[in-house]
């Protein structure tokens, strides 16, 4: 894990693409309607990113995120993840769910809900141990192994969840709204843990949220989605420092700046959505 | 002392109305000239006789037992691993279910004739008919439990890459099991009834034959003495049970308690 | 016992709403089902795969039906059958809602009663058989004695739970409001165990009919069961069976009258539409 820390953190020439969405486009078929939640997404993600995907509520944000962990087939397009097309989960791809509640499997401990992934994965126990001890700690969760999820607070399950998914040692991590249900402050210390978690294990990363401010705030590049059916309105860099924290930097004048661009492209958006339903 | 006032409180209100019931039995029974009913303090020095200084205990009710967890392990096994595969399939559960609709429907005591035809009158047909009412509540709860699996937790397993048995255990399975636990508890009552009609209806040896050859042969007392160890074995088993779903789905209360808390 | 599925009533009501979704597709699927069930019964007597001795083809049993319909002695056989059933649900059901109202809206006695209950309760019925013959003998009376006892259990505890989950502040409110003893039972406590006491029903309902046709095929008291234990024991095997799908049939019906009943109270009920829609 810690191999891979520092050096790719700073920004430098990263120009192997990892994760290449080309094309895809998602109509789901209903009883003599079809809806187009996705029309036309083309992006790719490099190695060592860190992307964060943003787009008014609806915008089928789940669905592409769902497309490209292999939990929905396209209807057209593809997703292509280190060079194979996506046609299933990856082996190589870790997902945090918005629902922490319901992503932890809740008859077993804390670590267990860990391990059993790394179990699947056929690692040997001392390797499973370690992994395990290793991501509960970077969590911040070394002192509640024994613990089941629901005897948790909602901040901490989905600190459990982080865990599981740095435990798998993915080489893309994919998060759907992970911090939607929680509390404010929660909220602004998890965020922090993505951040530093990132720029420690330079894991590739993709994060889906509806919060403008989050995304800024977190990504090295900003997607901006369109109402559904959805297009890519915009890549926004984001060239804030990479030492970040919550009172400075969101009071910066360039973080202001950013998030304001960002916001007018959604607004924009917003307006313009509608027609999404298909025949 | 406040604790030590709590615990008495509750040993009392615990205790208060079996005692006196078994106080009012035996004393309007005391005297008792009646055939049907013997006085109490008779039945249980009966109870003692009867069962607990002569072979009974392994010669009629060891026999019942291991019937009785014959039937219902082999219908545990076959209704939750059944259960699993009509779950998990839509269209295997729109084909079995109005056969399963009306196979559940039979009153299970019907089957101990119909079984005799197959197994005769031994162990085997016992084991049978134990199984063959148990196997419903167990499969149908399966089914239930199945159904309602997660859909955020099936995607997690699948992002994860679990999946073949282990899917099967630590996904399907234990998120079906207060389901199927209830199952297994609604199973056997059942299956106790079974055991004994079973038993009544042709046997040569076990709880059931007993009670009714003591009816047959107005050995009241004796009779007496069976009924309650009957109750008492189906209490036991009911405790049993639940010491059992206590340990298997203590999560699961869990869960429960703090999804409560939290809501309110 | 204590664990949820038992107790959530409005789980229960939406699995009810789920048969109901039956599309066209599954509906084909299930007759094919059936179907299917039919033709191996069919098929594995006539194949030699089982005896026609032990397991007569399905078409026999049929014709065997039949016959069973045209008799008048079938039809008060299962006319004894559903008036032991039907008499001993009704007793069963009026003493567990007294006694469940009664024991659990005063809590001295529902703390007194709990250890009582929770043994007398897994007792299995039929150990009363021996009593009921040596008492009532093949009459009505031992078939009530073990229908009443198995199915009493299934409501006093359904309605101790209901009158247990009424909600402290709708109770306190009411009493604010300066209602009764009465009126809080009618109007507080009534409707909110209703869901449970008719889960209690439909449990009872079954338990109810196995016990009416156990007391009938055990002890020999006029009815269906007895009619099977006639034919099984003169050899009479398709008319034994036809006997037991007759069962199966009343059964289903049973279920199915339970279901429209909870369903009908439960969508009149004002106040538990909320419920039912969840």
């Amino acid at each position: 894990m810690s191999a891979m820390s520092q050096t790719q953190t700073e920004a430098g020439p990263r120009t192997e693409v990892l994760l290449d969405v080309r094309a895809v486009r998602k109509v789901y078929e209903g009883r003599g309607r079809s809806v187009e939640a996705v029309r036309d997404l083309t992006f790719a993600v490099a190695r060592g990113d860190l992307v964060c995907v943003v787009g008014p509520s609806g915008a089928g944000k789940t669905t592409l995120l769902k497309c490209i962990a292999g939990l929905l087939a396209p209807t057209s397009g593809e997703v292509v993840l280190e060079g194979e097309s996506v046609d299933g989960p990856p082996p190589g791809m870790a997902v945090v769910f918005q629902e922490y509640g319901r992503s932890l499997f809740p008859w077993m401990t804390v670590r267990k809900n860990v391990e059993l992934p790394l179990k699947q994965k056929k690692l040997p126990k001392a390797r499973r141990a370690e992994l395990v001890g290793q991501a509960l700690d970077a969590v911040g969760l070394g002192d509640v192994h024994g613990a089941y999820p629901w005897q948790l607070s909602g901040g901490m399950q989905q600190r459990v969840a982080i865990a599981r998914a740095i435990a798998y040692e993915p080489h893309i991590l994919l998060m759907d709204e992970p911090f939607a249900a929680v509390d404010a402050q929660t909220r602004a210390d998890l965020e922090d843990l993505v951040r530093s978690l990132w720029q420690r294990l330079g894991v590739t990363t993709l994060f889906v949220t509806h919060d403008i401010d989050e995304a800024v705030y977190l990504g090295q590049r900003v997607l901006v989605l369109s109402s559904s059916p959805t297009v890519v309105l915009d890549d926004v860099a984001v060239d804030l420092p990479a030492q970040r924290d919550q009172l400075t930097t969101r009071s910066s004048a360039r973080f202001t700046e950013l998030r304001g661009h960002v916001f007018a492209q959604i607004q924009r958006a917003k307006k313009h959505s509608g027609a999404s339903v298909v025949e | 002392m406040r604790l030590a006032v709590r615990v008495t409180r509750t040993v009392v209100a615990a205790l208060a109305l079996p005692v006196a019931l078994l106080a009012l039995w035996w004393i309007l029974t005391a005297d008792s000239e009646s055939y049907y009913l013997p006085p109490l303090s008779e039945i249980l020095a009966g109870l003692d006789d009867v069962w607990l200084r002569s072979d009974r205990l392994s010669a009629d009710v060891l026999p019942s037992l291991l019937r009785l967890s014959g039937g219902f392990l082999l219908a545990v096994l076959l209704g939750v691993s059944l259960g699993v595969a009509i779950g998990s399939s839509r269209r295997l559960r729109a084909f079995c279910e109005p056969v399963l609709e009306f196979l559940r429907a039979i009153p299970p005591p019907v089957l101990v004739p119909v079984l005799m035809l197959f197994a005769g009158i031994g162990d085997t047909m016992k084991v049978l008919v134990i199984l063959s009412g148990c196997l419903w509540p167990i499969l149908l709860n399966t089914v239930e439990g199945v159904r309602a699996v997660d859909e955020v937790l099936v995607e997690t397993a699948r992002c994860y890459g679990v999946r073949g048995p282990a899917r099967l255990w630590h996904l399907v399975v234990r998120s079906a099991s207060p389901q199927i636990v209830t199952g297994m508890r609604q199973g056997l009552s059942i299956g106790i009834i079974l055991m004994v009609i079973s038993e009544m209806f042709a046997a040569s040896n076990g709880l059931g034959f007993s009670i009714i050859q003591f009816q047959r042969t107005f050995a009241v007392t004796e009779m007496w003495t069976g009924i309650l160890l009957l109750g008492l074995l189906g209490f036991l088993l009911a405790t049993l049970m639940r010491l059992f779903e206590r340990r298997v789905l203590n999560w699961y209360f869990g869960l429960r308690q703090a999804q409560r808390g939290g809501s309110r | 016992m204590t664990s949820a599925p038992t107790r959530a009533a409005p789980v229960r009501s939406s699995r009810a709403g789920g048969a109901g979704r039956l599309t066209g597709a599954n509906a084909l699927l299930g007759v094919l089902g059936f179907a299917a069930f039919l033709a191996s019964l069919e098929a594995v007597p006539r194949l030699g795969l089982v005896s026609p001795d032990y397991l007569p083809p399905a078409s026999r049993i049929g014709a065997a039906l039949v016959e069973l319909v045209g008799e008048a002695g079938f039809w008060t056989a299962l006319g004894d059958t559903v008036r032991g059933w039907s008499t001993g649900l009704l007793i069963a059901v009026v003493l567990g809602i007294a006694v469940g109202f009664v024991v659990g809206t005063v809590p001295v006695l529902r703390e007194v009663t709990a250890s009582t209950i929770e043994f007398l309760r897994p007792i299995p019925s039929v150990a009363l058989i021996p009593l009921a013959v040596l008492v009532f003998g093949t009459d009505l009376r031992s078939v009530l004695l073990l229908v009443v006892y198995a199915s009493f259990w299934q409501v006093l505890v359904q309605v101790l739970y209901g009158v247990q989950d009424v909600d402290p502040v709708a109770a306190e409110t009411a009493r604010t409001f300066g209602l009764g003893r009465w009126a809080r039972i009618r109007h507080v406590t009534w409707p909110t165990a209703l869901p449970y006491l008719l889960t209690g029903v439909r449990l009872a309902a079954a338990v109810a009919l196995i016990l009416a046709i156990t007391a009938e095929l055990v002890i020999g008291a006029p009815g269906l069961g007895n009619e099977i234990g006639v034919a099984q024991s003169g050899g009479a095997v398709a008319r034994m069976y036809a006997l037991v799908v007759v069962t199966g049939l009343l059964g289903v019906a049973v279920n199915v009258l339970a279901r429209r009943l909870e369903k009908w109270l439960l969508s009149w009920h004002p106040s538990l539409r909320r419920e039912v829609a969840a």
